[in-house]
């Protein structure tokens, strides 16, 4: 986890300031709406390949709607693709059942549902991702919280998103003195390094404890208000009925089959 | 150890989730029955503590790699089961959120992969058991002897700390093989899984095992008050009932899932499990062939235009006769086509509109 990354999420924080339709949108809306199209998309047999790519509209909009860079939620999905890329590429080597043939081309299982896995890791990733960029954490919270997380999680999550930029600074600070103190690059030894983190611990502790005083100070009582927004708009049910419609009649018929079948249809 | 969503089926993540925001719920209302109110800030500062501790690595002599703290162990250690859940819950919904590490709905599983095990198996039960005390935290030990660890306890520490956090990784890893399996999608047999996971979950455990024994005991060593005053929201028995009930659902639900995924895709578990104990015969597999043609005939049905309809009558026989599992391909040429060509449009529609909306909003 480099510098790089907590840049990033300093990105992330700045594009959820934006003002767009999509922003705008309730943030429950928008939890229900991606969850609904995560489950759509993965309910999906395992060797299915078109009929998820019409669901690739649902994240475009978002993505072009609230004016977030394509590139930016790019560069986050190939930090994450590892995991997903290890697993599934197994699959080719194991199933070797011929699945489809093309005039005389044959495509294994293991292929076709490897490119299903690359296919859905792109989907959901890239729709949390979005999710994120365009409602920010504040909103996030909110939105879980009036979904029913409990309380005390959700001031939990605040609180953690709200100090992770400092202690993070703290720890690259004590990273940065070490650094310049030894001679080029050097790995921790065990000893150094449980007095280094065990110091690290020690500031967040006593930070925390500050940060107690101070909030008691200005009448913390045991429980965070969270300032509640406003009932459902007309556009939020819009934007929730009309997604849903679309995953049903998109997880309910092949779209993107039909639609080939149409073209090919019309022109032979 | 942070599964993809890509690899996880609604049924496993769905399930999951289920019971982790039982989890959630459950120490939600334990701690705030026992909370002090100054653990609120205490338990997020200490989540981004993990997030920081997580970028700086240690090396390991001799063997060129390098390691760093997981944060189920030492939090636990630091605030108890409990609370401890809660913020390794936390910690992993930013990854999730703002890292892509791991998916949205895979998140009930990781929750329940690295922080059920860590929490409430790994520290209860085993290191609780090894550092012997009237709590068994570094704080009762600091407590006994202020300035230094006495040399038994010390030591007990060290193991405690080790086997604590191997044995929750081992548990963790294996329930990321179940789920992954009982999700198939996942080609991998489950031998090969296993032998995949547990070895490099029994090396990272160790890592963190050491990693988490150095800042204890530096921690128990440098201001054990500072260990004391950290305000342990923990009740001097462990509670079994809690855990027993957790881990029952989980294998209900995993179970259930299993055997769901059993009958409708042959080549899960099941496939894996005829593999390692060398049985090839498979009863389910007809059965789901016709279950699939079935529904691939009522998508013909919807779609009159085909244009390789006999390639399904010719493949269907093929699919009949085969005994195993594996050849039971859903997709026909006929479907594939067709697929090729409209989900190249679709994509290229999709663009297209995306595109469209973005001018239009710039205009704007």
């Amino acid at each position: 986890m480099g510098l790089a990354n907590w840049i990033e999420i300093g990105r992330m924080d700045e594009l959820a300031r934006l003002d767009t339709p999509v922003h705008r949108i309730d943030a429950r809306v928008k939890i229900i709406t991606s969850i609904a199209f995560i489950v759509a998309v993965m309910s999906f047999p395992r060797y299915e390949i078109s009929a998820l790519t019409p669901y690739f509209l649902y994240p475009l909009v978002l993505v072009f709607l609230g004016r977030i860079p394509l590139g930016c939620i790019m560069r986050k999905m190939l930090v994450a693709a590892p995991f997903a890329l290890a697993i599934g590429v197994f699959n080719p080597i194991f199933d070797r059942a011929p699945a489809v043939v093309i005039n005389s081309f044959v495509i294994s299982g293991g292929w076709l549902s490897f490119a299903s896995i690359i296919l859905r890791f792109l989907l959901t990733v890239g729709t949390a991702l979005t999710l994120v960029a365009c409602t920010g954490m504040y909103r996030l919270a909110g939105g879980l919280e009036r979904i029913g997380l409990p309380r005390i999680f959700v001031v939990q999550l605040l609180f953690l998103y709200r100090y992770l930029f400092v202690i993070a600074d703290e720890g690259s600070r004590m990273m940065c003195s070490l650094e310049l103190r030894t001679c080029g690059p050097m790995g921790l030894t065990r000893h150094v390094y449980g007095s280094l983190v065990g110091h690290l611990l020690l500031r967040s502790m006593a930070r925390a404890e500050r940060i107690y005083r101070a909030m008691v100070a200005r009448g913390f009582s045991g429980e965070i208000k969270i300032m509640r927004q406003t009932s459902l708009q007309s556009a939020d049910w819009v934007f929730l009925l009309g997604w849903m419609a679309f995953f049903v009649a998109a997880r309910r018929w092949n779209l993107a089959a039909g639609l080939g079948s149409l073209v090919m249809g019309g022109g032979s | 150890m942070h599964m993809a969503d890509a690899l996880i089926s609604p049924a496993v993540g769905g399930t999951m989730w289920v019971v982790t925001a039982g989890l959630i719920a459950y120490c939600a209302r334990k701690l705030k029955r026992t909370m002090n109110d100054n653990l609120v800030p205490m338990m997020g500062v200490l989540g981004a503590f993990i997030f920081a501790a997580q970028m700086i690595n240690f090396s390991i002599p001799g063997t060129g790699s390098s390691g760093h703290l997981g944060g189920g162990l030492i939090l636990s250690v630091l605030l108890g089961p409990h609370a401890a859940f809660l913020v390794i819950a936390s910690v992993l919904t930013v990854q999730a959120l703002f890292f892509a590490d791991g998916g949205l709905l895979a998140l009930g599983c990781n929750i329940f992969n690295l922080g059920f095990f860590p929490a409430f198996i790994a520290y209860p039960f085993i290191y609780r058991l090894i550092v012997r005390g009237e709590y068994g935290t570094v704080r009762h030990v600091a407590r006994q002897t202020p300035d230094k660890w006495p040399l038994g306890n010390r030591r007990g520490a060290w193991v405690a700390a080790i086997v604590a956090a191997v044995v929750g990784l081992q548990l963790g890893a294996f329930s990321v093989v179940l789920e992954t399996k009982a999700s198939g999608i996942s080609e991998l047999p489950f031998g090969t899984f296993v032998l995949l996971m547990q070895p490099i979950h029994l090396a990272i455990g160790i890592v963190e095992g050491l990693a988490t024994a150095a800042v204890v005991a530096f921690v128990a060593r440098a201001r054990p008050e500072a260990v004391d005053a950290a305000p342990v929201a923990m009740e001097n028995k462990t509670h079994v009932r809690p855990v027993l009930i957790g881990l029952a659902i989980a294998a209900l639900v995993i179970g259930g899932a299993i055997s769901w995924f059993a009958s409708t895709h042959p080549d899960g578990l099941e496939w894996s499990i005829a593999k390692v104990t060398g049985k090839e015969k498979f009863s389910g597999s007809s059965d789901a062939v016709h279950q699939k043609l079935a529904a691939v005939q009522k998508k013909t049905a919807f779609l009159p235009d085909y244009g390789f309809k006999s390639a399904e009558a010719k493949n269907a026989p093929v699919e009949n006769g085969a005994a195993e599992a594996e050849k039971w391909p859903t997709v026909t040429a006929g479907t594939s086509v067709a697929g090729i060509v409209g989900g190249l449009i679709t994509l290229v529609l999709a663009c297209l509109v995306g595109f469209a909306l973005k001018a239009h909003r710039t205009k704007l």
